[in-house]
């Protein structure tokens, strides 16, 4: 007979079940009481900017980090006792890539399965299908250093694979890489989302955010401040088009007076002025009519970005 | 306690990884052998012959040499677990990135202990060759040299790899050196502890290569008494506390 133990692990139901989880580091609260649920199948976001509590979060689902606060199921499992239980089932991709400089790349991929108790001959399979998976097969037998940037990334996804993971946790796997390395990354992401590997990810970036989650959680200072698909918090948050105006001042809330009226709201920043309307162009055109000359216009798509300066009065990056 | 667990793993990456640096390996084999000949031989055709503390005498290099293999195994112990980790601990963070799997801090110490026992292990079955040809065992209690010397490193590696976990520079390496001298020059190493005066000897008696360098002795010399069981258990209990501390550390360090 068998016994379904992890009891939240059926089809459709929560891989990762989160409420009130908090995470206190001294005085300082990194991740305030939030309500996390991921479903098997899903490519599932944490967005924000650095410092929001993203990592504190993505520790404790990789159960290598206690909660201070509230209650925390991976696989139905409680991280306090079955910690060991529920990282065979994990895969890590940690945000500094720590890769073990002393080993050639397949022996990373080699010693780290071991862990999880493969045996050589397993490893070695596994760490074969892997390098092609991650286009190191050529470069199985060098050193990890002299790898660019993009490859060690890449290693690492390889390496967190190493176990079959049910469950994928990326702490911002792009970040550092250039576009070409991104879009190389994300193909993969792609290619493990459809073979039904759950992702959690976290990000700073809103491109990516658009292009890999399915469902994501805005943070900002420890806490959840909107939660949806990306395409949902966009129409719930956001207009569907923006225009970007500049002018040639050194303060553009000089400029907002004259804007008053002009789409459905104004977001005045320190380089430019946004203008959140459904038809950017007819926008763009009722600057014109007004007379108001910018240095420039953009019209432009929403985007998460819009959603987050929306929500916290601040952009995301930097 | 003698259960590697998921640390054997860690075994298998640090034999992985001295593949290649096999030379670096060979040299910790030489230097307790260099010590030998040059104060062993050297300063023994000066001195002639000793008294130990047990009462009997013997000729200098005989007296040196037991030193020389407990300070062996120390050092082979020692120096893995601190530079070593240090580096995986801090920089490398390769213990972060096995934690991330089942593999449990326990773990880690029993790995990072065990290869350190290995690689002390076979610096110390080397020396014991060289004694051996050379005459320095003079009885079949030399055959518990070698597990006694494994017992040394285990004590050392222990303690040695939970001192390391306080280290937060390479600076402070120096703290290490400055007990680790102090240790191998007045441990009853080069001359009997009858040399200092009693308050001294009280102090010396209190560290713990003085137990190794006497278990040593009495080993090789066949001086056995019931003090060997001292000895014994004194490097039992720092291994069981040492490992036992160093393991609750990792885990106060990493999994935060």
């Amino acid at each position: 007979m068998t016994t379904d133990w992890a009891g939240g692990d059926q089809e459709g139901l929560a891989l990762i079940e989160a409420r009130g989880l908090t995470k206190r580091f001294g005085d300082f609260t990194a991740v305030d009481g939030i309500d996390v649920e991921v479903r098997r199948g899903e490519a599932f976001g944490f967005l924000g900017p650095n410092g929001a509590g993203k990592s504190s979060t993505m520790r404790m689902l990789g159960a290598v980090s206690p909660p201070s606060g509230g209650s925390l199921r991976i696989f139905g499992l409680d991280p306090d006792r079955d910690g060991p239980a529920i990282r065979a089932r994990l895969g890590v991709c940690p945000q500094r890539d720590l890769l073990d400089e002393e080993l050639s790349v397949q022996e990373n991929l080699w010693v780290y399965g071991r862990f999880f108790g493969l045996t050589r001959a397993e490893v070695r399979a596994r760490a074969e299908e892997l390098l092609e998976f991650a286009q190191l097969t050529e470069r199985r037998t060098d050193q990890v250093e002299p790898l660019s940037g993009g490859m060690k990334r890449r290693l690492v996804i390889a390496r967190s694979l190493i176990n079959n993971p049910e469950l994928l946790l990326l702490d911002e796997p792009t970040t550092g890489l250039d576009p070409q390395a991104r879009h190389i990354l994300w193909d993969r992401l792609f290619r493990l989302k459809r073979q039904g590997v759950t992702l959690v990810l976290t990000t700073h970036y809103m491109d990516e955010a658009e292009q890999l989650c399915d469902r994501l959680v805005i943070m900002d200072k420890g806490r959840i401040v909107a939660e949806g698909s990306p395409r949902d918090l966009i129409a719930e948050h956001s207009t569907r088009e923006v225009v970007e105006v500049r002018f040639d001042v050194d303060d553009h809330a000089d400029h907002a007076t004259e804007l008053q009226g002009v789409g459905e709201r104004l977001e005045v920043l320190p380089d430019r002025i946004l203008i959140y309307a459904g038809d950017g162009d007819a926008a763009a055109a009722a600057l014109v009519d007004r007379g108001v000359e910018p240095l420039s216009t953009l019209v432009r798509r929403s985007t998460l970005e819009d959603v987050f300066l929306h929500l916290t009065g601040r952009t995301l990056v930097d | 306690m003698l259960s590697l667990g998921l640390g054997r793993y860690l075994v298998l990456r640090n034999i992985t990884s001295f593949r290649r640096g096999w030379l670096v390996f060979l040299s910790g084999f030489f230097e307790p052998v260099f010590y030998l000949f040059s104060i062993g031989i050297g300063l023994g055709a000066l001195v002639t012959s000793v008294r130990t503390d047990s009462g009997l005498v013997v000729p200098y290099a005989d007296f040196v040499a037991p030193a020389m293999l407990a300070s062996a195994a120390m050092n082979g112990a020692i120096a893995d677990v601190t530079f070593n980790v240090f580096f995986k601990l801090r920089y490398a963070r390769i213990y972060d990135v096995m934690l991330a799997t089942p593999a449990s801090p326990r773990d880690i110490a029993a790995g990072e202990v065990a290869w350190a026992l290995i690689r002390g292990g076979i610096y110390s079955a080397g020396f014991v060759v060289v004694a051996a040809a050379m005459g320095f065992v003079h009885s079949l209690w030399g055959l518990l040299a070698l597990p006694a010397a494994l017992l040394i490193g285990a004590a050392f590696a222990a303690a040695g790899m939970y001192a390391t976990t306080f280290l937060t520079s390479w600076q402070q390496f120096d703290l290490v050196f400055l007990v680790i001298q102090p240790l191998f020059l007045f441990s009853a190493t080069f001359f009997p502890l009858g040399a200092y005066p009693p308050v001294l000897q009280g102090i010396v008696q209190l560290t713990p290569l003085y137990h190794a360098v006497s278990l040593e002795r009495a080993l090789l010399l066949g001086d056995v008494s019931l003090a060997v069981l001292g000895h014994t258990a004194y490097l039992m209990v720092l291994t069981v506390a040492g490992f036992a501390l160093v393991s609750r550390r990792i885990g106060r360090l990493l999994l935060t």
